[in-house]
C-alpha cells in the first residue's frame, strides 16, 4: 500500500476481501517477470453470479487461482432460527435458487427424521416430491448447459436451454403457484395436491422434452469448437474429487457411479427404474455428457412417478395424517396463484371454535420437534445436498446447516484451473455449475 | 421412586443415601415463552427442562458396533450416541485428527468422503459451548458417521482436520467465521462469508439477529428477534 494512502487513514486498514491482498500487490510489484495478478469478478458475466476469482497468470497460463466468496451471504441459516419449522421451507428454497425443490426436500427430510415420522409420509406426497425434484433437475441442468454454452461463446444453447426450461417453470407455476421459491415441500408432505389438469400438462411435457434434449445434443455433442474447448480441460480425477469432497456430476464424470438415489435411497427412489450416468474423461466434456444423460434418465423417473400419481395413488392424501404436524386445510390453488380453502374458512370462522384455536396455534406457534440432531442427504443436480438440523425441543430450529454441493465443489476450482490456460478458467467454473445463492447462503 | 423427601422421619433411623441427579437447566417457562406479557393460558407455572445429554450403551445396533470396534480408540471417544438411526461419536478435541485419520485410512472403516464441518453453539452447556460437527460417508461400505468435537467458549481451539480431509478448508473457515472456533493448524484461517473487518461471529446464540421495526399503516411490527416468541 502506498504511503500517501496510509497517511490518509487512521489505524489499521482492512481491505474488504482477500486478507493478504497487500502482500500479493507488494510481491507482484517487485518481480520482473511476466507475472500478472488478475481479479475476475465479483461482477463478471461468466463467473455465474457474484463469484470473485483471483488469478495469477504467467503469460496465458494460470499459476495460482483462488476463489473468493461471500458476496451473496444473506444469513438464511441464522434467520431460520427465528421462525417456525414450517416457515423454514420459505428460507431454504431461496438458497440454491435453481433447484429450490431439492433444498426444501433436504430440509423437510431432516425435520421428518427428527420428528420420527419418515414412515408416515403418504406415498402420494413422496411420488409428487420425486416428480417435482426430477423436473427441477432438468431445469437446473438446462441452465447449467445453456449458460455454459454462452460463456464459451455459443449463444444458441443458451437460448435453447432457457426456452426449454420455461416449460418446466410453467409447470411449476401451475402446480405450486410460483415459478421459483415455491416453499412447496413441507414437513409432512407437500403444501397442495396437484391441480386438475397437471397430470396432462406433465404428460405433454414428457412428449416434448426428449426432442428438445436431442436438439441441444445435436448442437453440442460433436461440435468441433465445443469439443476442443471442453475435452481434457479442467481435469480432476477420482482421487481429487474424493480428497476435496466433490460430489454430483463432477464425481460421476470421473468414473464413480455414486448417486444417492441408488446407494442411499430416499423418498422411495429404490422403486424407480433408472441408470446412473457415468463418464471416464474427468474433464469438462464428460461433465456435460453426464448432465445430458441425467436429464434423459430424469424423464424416465418422471414418467414412472406420473403413472403412480395418476394411477394407484390417485386421491390419496399429500400431507401426513397427524393433526399436530399437518396443516389443517388442504388449500386449492386459485387463478391468482394464491392458495385458499373456502370450506375450511367457513368451518373455522362459522362452526368450530376448537378448529379455529387449532388452526391458530399450529400456524402461529407451529409444532415442537423433539431435541436432537439429524442429517438427511439427497442427490441434488449439483451433488450431495444435506441439511444438518439441530432441535432443542422447541418450535423453531436451533441450528440449520446446509451442506451445499456448490460450496464444496467450488473449492475444487483451483485444482482444475491451475496449470491451465486462462480461457479454460471459464470452462472450469462453468462445469462446476456453482449457484452463488447456495454457496453463500 | 425413593427420594429423601418422601421417607417418614424416624428418630435414629438410617436414612439411605440417594444419589441426587443434577437437574437439567430450564429450557422454558410457561406456555408461550413470552417474557413481556402475562401468560393467561393457566400454564404459567409450567417448567420445561432441557433434554439431558444422551449416551447410548452397547449394543448400538446395525453396523455401528462393528464400526466402533474397528475404530478401536475408546479412550479418544467421550461418548457414543445412537439417535434416529445415526451414529455420533463425541471425540476429545486433542484426539480429533487421529480419529479422523483412522476413520479415513483403516480398510474396515474407509470414510473417504467428508461432507464438511458444521458448527453449533450451545451456550447452556458450560465447558463445551462450541461444537464442531463433521459428517463422514464411506463409499466403500456405504455407511455414515458423525464426528462431534467440542471446545469451551473461553478456549475456542479445535485442531484442524484439513490435513486429513483437504475439503475442510472452506468449511473450517466458515465455522470460524460464524462461531469463532479457531482451527489450529489450518493453512489460512480467515473469514469467508462476512467481510474481513466484521466484528463478532454471527451464528453464535449471543449475537443478535438484527433488523429494524417496520411501520405499516400506523402499527409497528418489531424485528423478528423482538417479536413474541413461542419457543
Amino acid at each position: 500500500m502506498s504511503t500517501a494512502y496510509d497517511e490518509a487513514t487512521e489505524g489499521k486498514v482492512y481491505s474488504v476481501t482477500g486478507a493478504d491482498w497487500d502482500e500479493v500487490v507488494t510481491g507482484v510489484r517487485d518481480s520482473s517477470d511476466e507475472r500478472l495478478v488478475v481479479n475476475m469478478g465479483p461482477q463478471h458475466p461468466s463467473t455465474h453470479g457474484v463469484l470473485r476469482l483471483v488469478l495469477t497468470l504467467d503469460g496465458e497460463t494460470v499459476t495460482e487461482a483462488r476463489g473468493v466468496i461471500g458476496y451473496l451471504h444473506t444469513g438464511i441459516e441464522k434467520n431460520m432460527e427465528y421462525r417456525t419449522w414450517t416457515q423454514g421451507t420459505t428460507f431454504v428454497t431461496r438458497m440454491d435458487y435453481l433447484s429450490p425443490i431439492f433444498n426444501e426436500t433436504a430440509y423437510c427430510l431432516s425435520v421428518e427424521k427428527l420428528l420420527g415420522v419418515e414412515d408416515r409420509i403418504p406415498d402420494r406426497a413422496q411420488a409428487i416430491r420425486v416428480m417435482m425434484m426430477e423436473l427441477n433437475r432438468i431445469a437446473s441442468h438446462l441452465v447449467a448447459m445453456g449458460t455454459f454454452g454462452m460463456e464459451l461463446g455459443a449463444t444458441t444453447p443458451f437460448l435453447f436451454g432457457y426456452r426449454d426450461r420455461e416449460m418446466i417453470m410453467d409447470l411449476f407455476e401451475y402446480i405450486t403457484g410460483l415459478r421459483m421459491n415455491h416453499a412447496y415441500v413441507r414437513p409432512g408432505g407437500v403444501s397442495v395436491d396437484l391441480p386438475a389438469g397437471a397430470v396432462d400438462k406433465v404428460g405433454e411435457f414428457l412428449k416434448e422434452m426428449p426432442k428438445r434434449i436431442k436438439d441441444i445434443r445435436k448442437l453440442l455433442d460433436e461440435n468441433p469448437v465445443y469439443v476442443r474447448r471442453t475435452r481434457d480441460v479442467a481435469y480432476l480425477d477420482l482421487t481429487g474429487c474424493m480428497a476435496l469432497g466433490i460430489t454430483g456430476p463432477i464425481l460421476r464424470a470421473s468414473g464413480l457411479p455414486w448417486d444417492l438415489r441408488k446407494s442411499q435411497p430416499y423418498c422411495g427412489y429404490e422403486t424407480y427404474e433408472f441408470d446412473v450416468a457415468t463418464e471416464r474423461g474427468c474433464d469438462v466434456y464428460s461433465r456435460y455428457l453426464v448432465r445430458m444423460k441425467e436429464m434423459e434418465e430424469s424423464l424416465k423417473i418422471i414418467e414412472q412417478a406420473l403413472d403412480r400419481i395418476a394411477g394407484p395413488l390417485k386421491g390419496d392424501p399429500v400431507m401426513i395424517e397427524d393433526k399436530k404436524i399437518g396443516w389443517p386445510a388442504q388449500l386449492a390453488l386459485g387463478p391468482d396463484g394464491f392458495g385458499n380453502s373456502p370450506d375450511h374458512i367457513a368451518h373455522i370462522m362459522g362452526s368450530s371454535m376448537e378448529a379455529l384455536i387449532h388452526h391458530f396455534k399450529l400456524v402461529t406457534e407451529g409444532f415442537r420437534v423433539p431435541a436432537g440432531q439429524a442429517y438427511a442427504p439427497i442427490e441434488s443436480p449439483k451433488g450431495e445436498l444435506g441439511a444438518h438440523v439441530v432441535s432443542d425441543g422447541g418450535t423453531r430450529p436451533y441450528r440449520v446447516h446446509f451442506r451445499e454441493p456448490s460450496f464444496c465443489n467450488l473449492q475444487g476450482f483451483p485444482a482444475m484451473a491451475e496449470g491451465g490456460q486462462v480461457a479454460d478458467v471459464i470452462a472450469a467454473v462453468a462445469s462446476i455449475d456453482p449457484v452463488m445463492g447456495g454457496v453463500d447462503r | 421412586m425413593t427420594s429423601p423427601d418422601n421417607l417418614p422421619e424416624v428418630p435414629g433411623a438410617e436414612v439411605p443415601e440417594v444419589a441426587k441427579t443434577p437437574e437439567a437447566p430450564v429450557a422454558r417457562r410457561g406456555m408461550f415463552g413470552a417474557a413481556d406479557t402475562g401468560d393467561t393460558s393457566g400454564y404459567g407455572g409450567l417448567v420445561v427442562r432441557r433434554a439431558p445429554q444422551i449416551s447410548t450403551p452397547r449394543p448400538y445396533g446395525g453396523y455401528f458396533d462393528e464400526l466402533v470396534d474397528a475404530l478401536d480408540l475408546d479412550d479418544a471417544i467421550e461418548r457414543v450416541v445412537v439417535d434416529r438411526g445415526e451414529l455420533t461419536l463425541h471425540v476429545k478435541r486433542e484426539r480429533l485428527v487421529e480419529v479422523c485419520q483412522k476413520l479415513r485410512d483403516d480398510p474396515a472403516l474407509r470414510f473417504e468422503l467428508s461432507l464438511g464441518v458444521s458448527g453449533v453453539h450451545y451456550p447452556h452447556l458450560t465447558g463445551e459451548e462450541l461444537h464442531s460437527v463433521i459428517h463422514l460417508c464411506s463409499i466403500t461400505h456405504n455407511r455414515r458417521v458423525r464426528v462431534e468435537t467440542s471446545c469451551p467458549d473461553g478456549d475456542p481451539h479445535i485442531p484442524s482436520t484439513v490435513g486429513v480431509f483437504p475439503g475442510h478448508d472452506w468449511h473450517e473457515r466458515e465455522a470460524y467465521d460464524f462461531f469463532g472456533i479457531v482451527y489450529d493448524g489450518h493453512p489460512g484461517l480467515t473469514r469467508i462469508m462476512m467481510p474481513d473487518d466484521w466484528d463478532g461471529h454471527p451464528q453464535r446464540k449471543d449475537y443478535p439477529l438484527g433488523g429494524i421495526p417496520v411501520e405499516y399503516r400506523g402499527a409497528t411490527i418489531p424485528s423478528p428477534d423482538h417479536r413474541r416468541s413461542y419457543s
